[in-house]
């Protein structure tokens, strides 16, 4: 099978506006006989569902957690992009663009990103209009600051709260669809399988996490906006409840998945102080707009930070890139922070921690413009820690954080399934090898608001598509072996709980597939990953029955699938023989350490077709750069 | 300085759904990190009960660090525990004391019936938001951003009420189980954006009749609701939902 991108021809600037005239549209009369699937209640799924809702179509929205209001979208603090060009600092659409390509280390497809880079501004319009209380000036316009790795402000922001502002926007416009009867809406369902009929995507198996019952959906189209699938390392700044699953089993169903091995650890995150941790708490990287980061220059420096001096810190941010500072990307700035602890300069109890230091901002700036900046986020870091961090530098360290890969997607969001789209961080598409910071919430809205009400059209206007019911075979199979998939979970009753399991999972994919990856690591998860799954099938023990809300079995489906998909994450990141943004591989760098990319051999999507379990056959996509020219990333 | 870990007793409420008893049963998790969150010592308990082949403890959370809303247990009789402006997930362990007996209990209105153990419905919520916790805007066809402005005192206020994160301490808290709190956070949000004027009258109308449809309480104000509020939603707004009802019926 060969990807076909589906990139409409014109110029860069001309695509998106030329493709929407070319697109097929559905008469608004006939929209409300189309049946509409949309998994997912953050930023891109419930953006999607408000919209297409408010077309016309009849939307089933879908959502593990009790209310759509708390996906997962809520925890972003720092902000969203737009080119908008509000502080006349010499921002533009093209500057967005290029930011985006080159932070992404030249891995994205240039004519999405564009797109996302001309909505991001229309997102910007529709969110104020919503009533998001984005942060203002004295003369009532618009606050905005700058953000991990750009050269310009264009991130607006609501306190530290951005994601909650621009989630509960989203989650409004949805309730008025509800209100208006055109979405119906399933909080407490998890969706176990995607039915496929005559090839094309037609319809969801789910189970009612409160009743336990199993049920079967059907639609004209399914729309998977369910997030990454950053907790198969099990410590992660996700939510507990935030999983691969729903695109893992649409991969198993014939979804190719692009670039699983990109992941993004995050730099700034407060560093874990014991086994029984489940989560890790991520502090907004906006924090080194004005934090210095540092570590002692002797090795083992058991000072507390404040009595060690200035001529006895490495500010090795600082030191290193000149230019960006403690700014640089996130990917630069985690393997930085790695590397300084693998030296032995680590602080903290564990050795596993940088300090951030605001003492220089505070002397400059007040401890007034600090905490009216990040009160919220110093808060958060003495609940955690009991420490006081205007008086004491923090400790943070890197965590995993987003998932660029996904899901593969073509220009119009559909997966290699027809009638499977996928958005927001469930897909593959915009970012490359690397994530910028405040590129997430901007991704999502804009796949949500601005592409899938067109795109769907497209779709559903130019496809024959019979009609099906819950009771055909192919539904009824899959609630069957959905089914016994569960019973069989239950009725191993091993040794080692589900905990213990993820735990391994996770342990390995952080030592082999984390922040710097060689072949012969990767080589040994392949082949312990496996093992473990083998392991997980003989000898996992599950809690209570199918007939109940039972998280317990919850966790235990979506652990099953890390131990698949974990073992495609090392496949993916053995392939890529280079370096290149949050893809590390020691075999690939420059003489000064840095990622070195490999253009002749890799440029390119990786996009992996599910053959059996264990086996995979690789597909590429080649990326064709005709607007920037790529070149090494450099932030020195 | 050296944490000591601790042993801790609790007392959790068992449910098995709406419709049956519940109790409360005693536990006992020694050797707890100081440093450890509260749901994290449910999460260790959990594992205890697993591998003696009973059932774990239900309790709803996603996020952990205190935004998503989804967590919510009566600790010491205190909505969220003792802590003020946290939530439950944010809760840590050096709290209490070594050999502490600690009551873990669901939220309890009439509006929220229990769903299994310590999880409850809180889907009224939900309900009542549909009737009017919005703008009525379509996508894409919205003015430039630019040209709404906001004064800068009142996106800051708006700011501090739409940080509700919806979690239903307010009404576990409310003699009467009231969702005033709540409902008056979004309304004063709204309320304060020029964009929120032109249905401040309906919202604040429908989004009254759906709360007392849903069977919360009236507000007598008893001010629990402020003291347990996570995000330390002032009062003020009730005030001012009040102000916009007036406005709205007299109008």
């Amino acid at each position: 099978m060969k990807l076909d991108a589906k990139v409409p021809a014109g110029s860069l600037a001309e695509k998106w506006d030329r493709h929407r005239f070319e697109m097929k549209v559905v008469n608004p009369v006939n929209k409300r006989k189309f049946n509409l699937i949309v998994v997912g209640t953050g930023l891109a799924g419930a953006s999607a569902a408000a919209s297409l809702g408010e077309l016309g179509y009849n939307v089933k929205n879908f959502c593990i957690q009790d209310s759509a209001r708390r996906a997962h979208s809520i925890g972003a603090q720092g902000g969203i992009n737009a080119a908008k060009n509000y502080q006349n600092d010499g921002d533009s659409i093209w500057r967005l663009f290029y930011d985006t390509i080159k932070g992404g280390d030249y891995r994205a497809r240039e004519a999405n990103v564009y797109r996302l880079a001309q909505v991001s501004n229309n997102i910007i319009d529709q969110c104020v209009a919503q009533g998001v209380p984005f942060a203002r000036e004295y003369g009532g316009l618009f606050a905005n600051r700058s953000f991990g790795g750009a050269l310009v402000s264009r991130t607006f922001y609501a306190r530290g709260q951005t994601g909650q502002q621009l989630l509960l926007g989203a989650y409004s416009a949805l309730m008025a669809q509800v209100d208006a009867g055109t979405v119906e809406m399933f909080p407490r369902h998890e969706m176990l399988d995607l039915v496929l009929v005559d090839g094309k995507a037609r319809g969801i198996v789910t189970r009612n996490l409160e009743t336990g019952a199993y049920e079967a959906h059907t639609a004209d189209a399914v729309i998977l906006a369910t997030g990454g699938y950053g907790t198969a390392y099990y410590l992660s700044t996700l939510a507990i409840n935030s999983n691969a699953s729903a695109i893992w089993r649409a991969h198993k169903k014939g979804a190719f998945f692009g670039n699983p091995c990109f992941v993004q650890i995050h730099p700034t995150c407060i560093p874990r102080s014991g086994d029984y941790q489940s989560k890790l708490t991520l502090m907004s990287e906006s924090l080194r707009n004005d934090g210095r980061v540092w570590v002692p220059k002797q090795n083992d420096d058991k000072r507390l930070p404040n009595e060690i001096p200035e001529e006895d810190r490495d500010y090795y941010l600082e030191r290193k890139y000149p230019t960006f500072g403690n700014m640089v990307p996130r990917d630069v700035a985690s393997r930085n922070a790695k590397d300084v602890c693998d030296e032995g300069r680590g602080v903290g109890e564990t050795g596993l921690a940088v300090y951030l230091d605001f003492k220089t901002a505070i002397e400059k700036f007040g401890h007034d413009t600090i905490e009216e900046k990040y009160g919220n986020l110093f808060e958060m870091y003495k609940l955690i820690t009991d420490e006081n961090a205007y008086k004491v530098p923090m400790r943070i360290y890197p965590a995993v954080h987003y998932t660029m890969g996904g899901l593969w997607v073509d220009y119009n969001l559909m997966s290699t399934v027809p009638g499977l789209h996928v958005l927001g961080e469930a897909n593959f598409s915009d970012h490359g090898a690397n994530r910028l910071g405040a590129s997430a919430l901007m991704q999502g809205l804009s796949d949500g608001y601005f592409v899938i009400p067109y795109t769907i059209g497209n779709y559903l206007a130019g496809t024959e598509l019979k009609k099906v019911t819950t009771e055909d075979e192919e539904f009824k199979n899959s609630v069957e072996e959905m089914v016994q998939r569960d019973q069989k979970l239950l009725s191993i009753k091993g040794g080692k709980t589900v905990k213990e399991f993820h735990r391994d999972i996770g342990n390995l994919l952080w030592n082999h597939v984390g922040m710097a990856r060689d072949e012969k690591g990767l080589k040994h998860a392949i082949e312990e990953i496996p093992k473990l799954r083998e392991e997980f099938w003989q000898n996992v023990r599950v809690a209570g029955s199918a007939e109940t809300l039972n998280k317990n079995l919850e966790f235990a489906g979506r652990v099953a699938d890390y131990m698949e998909l974990g073992e495609l994450m090392a496949r993916d990141a053995l392939e890529r023989r280079e370096s290149c943004g949050g893809h590390f591989r020691e075999e690939s760098q420059t003489e000064e350490g840095e990622a070195l990319r490999d253009d002749n051999n890799f440029t390119h999507v990786a996009a992996w077709e599910f053959k059996e379990m264990g086996k995979w056959e690789l597909h590429q996509e080649q990326l064709v750069f005709e607007n920037v020219t790529p070149s090494q990333r450099s932030y020195k | 300085m050296e944490k000591k870990n601790m042993t801790i007793h609790l007392k959790i409420w068992r449910q098995k759904d709406a419709r049956s008893k519940g109790k409360l049963v005693p536990y006992t998790v020694e050797n707890v990190n100081p440093d450890m969150s509260f749901l994290e010592l449910l999460d260790v308990l959990n594992e205890q009960l697993i591998n003696k082949d009973e059932e774990p403890v239900e309790f709803d959370n996603d996020c952990r660090e205190g935004i998503c809303g989804m967590c919510g247990l009566v600790i010491q009789g205190t909505a969220h525990g003792p802590n003020p402006g946290t939530t439950t997930c944010e809760l840590r362990m050096r709290e209490f004391e070594d050999g502490e007996t600690i009551t873990v209990e669901p939220w309890r209105a009439k509006a929220f019936p229990v769903i299994k153990d310590l999880v409850v419905d809180r889907s009224a919520f939900d309900r009542v938001m549909a009737k009017g916790g919005y703008i009525t805007v379509r996508t894409g066809g919205v003015p430039e951003a630019s040209a709404i402005l906001v004064e800068k005192e009142n996106a800051d206020l708006a700011m501090d009420y739409a940080a509700c994160i919806g979690c239903g301490a307010c009404v576990a808290a409310c003699p009467n189980a009231s969702a005033a709190l709540f409902v008056a956070a979004k309304v004063s949000h709204l309320s304060l954006m020029p964009q929120g004027q032109p249905e401040a009258k309906r919202r604040v109308e429908r989004m009254s009749v759906q709360m007392d449809e849903e069977q919360f309480g009236a507000c007598s104000n008893h001010g629990e609701c402020e003291a347990v509020c996570p995000k330390e939603i002032p009062i003020t707004a009730i005030a001012r939902m009040r102000r916009e009802y007036w406005k709205a019926i007299v109008t």
